[in-house]
């Protein structure tokens, strides 16, 4: 076992952990962080996509002990105080789900890829999600949801 | 699925991963990026009793502009290179390529020594490396060697790094002045593996074509050169006839692999295309860069 440890939507969390344990898994399992879905664990689907020091990575494909003194930003880190961030409310308004498995997975791609960049045109956020799996909404309302919440920010 | 277990070892230096990788040779894989490895653990298809992780090693992860040729560390992530100033002036076919990259998310990650080590035929880098002879640099403990492109892929997933080397850096040549570049891919959706794929590079003096260099990916179990195409391109001036009998130059002895994308036929005439896009697309891109 290895003890690591890291920071977790602000908070310092330790943990001892198998080296083969995934960031996802350290998440949902030793955390009780479980916004954070694993649907492939592969590395192909997207649900389970994180922020880690300011990019969107995947938590399947991450070991828990290489995240150890890393900055990580899960979906419950986006609503601390529950009230939904400026995305999710786009994306609530725009009904950018239907099941909600696939959500914090898209919700955590298109929070890294908007603060990077703000300006991004339907084109390409819709290559910015294409990694993002889901089976049920045919992904045009969850576009729309993000160019919604661009859309918002801009106008501030 | 989960991993299978392993020891885990994270060396803090080259020459502390070099004398672990000789201890246990091929018994060890090495993690660079993960975004290949850790899928093949998930799937149980590696089962290494070492993994030996070299994240920390950032002595790995320098991208350097020296005398003609852009050496990249290993351990650089895809997408540094992508944002790389120096990568985008000096190899602008390895910039080209870097966006067709699986998806944002596995370029966090995804390293450039890393998918170069894996060797995937389909994937961009591959072709990249092989279109420009690019020279892989491998350590051990008897010091270091240079491989040259054409000897470093020798199979499906595999190189000619020795099980007690380690990948330390790929060294690009920069591109020549009046070149210009594409890089061509066909994929069910935009970041998927290449049913085929396309690195092209056309160097013109005068209007006329003094290099040219076609490296074809996901038609083989290595990156394929298409050097009669080439030599038949060289000294001639850019046409759209020319281009299509290069396509049928560079395809002519293609024997691709068939799977549930596209059969072998599918893939020639997508080969084929491609070049002749690839082509146009670089005199456009050399009337760009002038």
């Amino acid at each position: 076992m290895v003890d690591i440890a890291m920071s977790v939507n602000g908070s310092t969390c330790t943990g001892s952990v198998e080296a083969r344990k995934t960031l996802a898994d350290f998440l949902r399992e030793d955390l009780d962080l479980t916004g954070t879905h694993v649907g492939c664990e592969h590395g192909v689907c997207g649900a389970c996509t994180v922020i880690v020091d300011g990019r969107a990575v995947r938590s399947c494909l991450m070991l828990a002990v290489q995240a150890a003194g890393s900055d990580v930003t899960t979906v419950e880190g986006l609503a601390p105080d529950g009230a939904l961030g400026e995305l999710q409310q786009a994306m609530w308004d725009s009904h950018s789900f239907q099941c909600g498995f696939c959500t914090p997975g898209f919700v955590m791609q298109a929070t890294a890829f908007l603060a990077a960049h703000p300006d991004a045109d339907e084109q390409a956020i819709r290559e910015a999600l294409s990694g993002n799996i889901c089976r049920c909404t045919g992904y045009q309302s969850i576009i729309d949801g993000v160019l919604l919440a661009a859309e918002r920010t801009r106008q501030g | 699925m989960k991993l299978p277990s392993f020891d885990y070892e994270a060396p803090a230096t080259v020459a502390e991963a070099v004398e672990l990788l000789a201890e246990h040779q091929d018994d060890a894989s090495v993690l660079a990026g993960g975004q290949s490895l850790i899928p093949l653990l998930a799937l149980r298809l590696a089962r290494p009793a070492v993994l030996i992780d070299i994240n920390g090693l950032t002595e790995l992860s320098d991208v350097s502009v020296t005398d003609g040729q852009v050496a990249i560390g290993a351990m650089t992530r895809e997408f540094v290179a992508e944002e790389s100033a120096a990568v985008a002036d000096t190899v602008p076919l390895l910039a080209a390529a870097l966006p067709f990259i699986g998806h944002e998310a596995i370029r966090s990650r995804g390293t450039i020594g890393g998918s170069l080590a894996h060797a995937d035929p389909a994937a961009e880098l591959p072709a990249v490396a092989r279109a420009l002879d690019a020279e892989f640099v491998v350590r051990s403990q008897s010091g270091d060697r240079v491989i040259p492109a054409a000897e470093w892929f020798e199979g499906y997933l595999t190189t000619s790094r020795g099980s007690d080397e380690i990948l330390t850096e790929v060294r690009f040549p920069a591109a020549a002045a009046r070149s210009g570049v594409s890089f061509q891919e066909v994929a069910r959706r935009h970041g998927d593996f290449a049913i085929v794929g396309l690195a092209a590079s056309l160097t013109l003096i005068d209007g006329v074509i003094s290099d040219a260099r076609l490296a074809f990916a996901g038609v083989s179990d290595v990156p394929v050169r298409a050097t009669a195409a080439e030599d038949f391109l060289r000294g001639e001036s850019p046409s759209a006839e020319l281009f299509s009998e290069a396509a049928r130059l560079a395809t002519a002895d293609l024997d691709p692999p068939a799977d549930l994308h596209g059969s072998p036929e599918y893939r020639k005439k997508i080969a084929a295309t491609l070049v002749r896009r690839g082509l146009q697309a670089a005199v456009h891109n050399a009337d760009e860069r002038q």
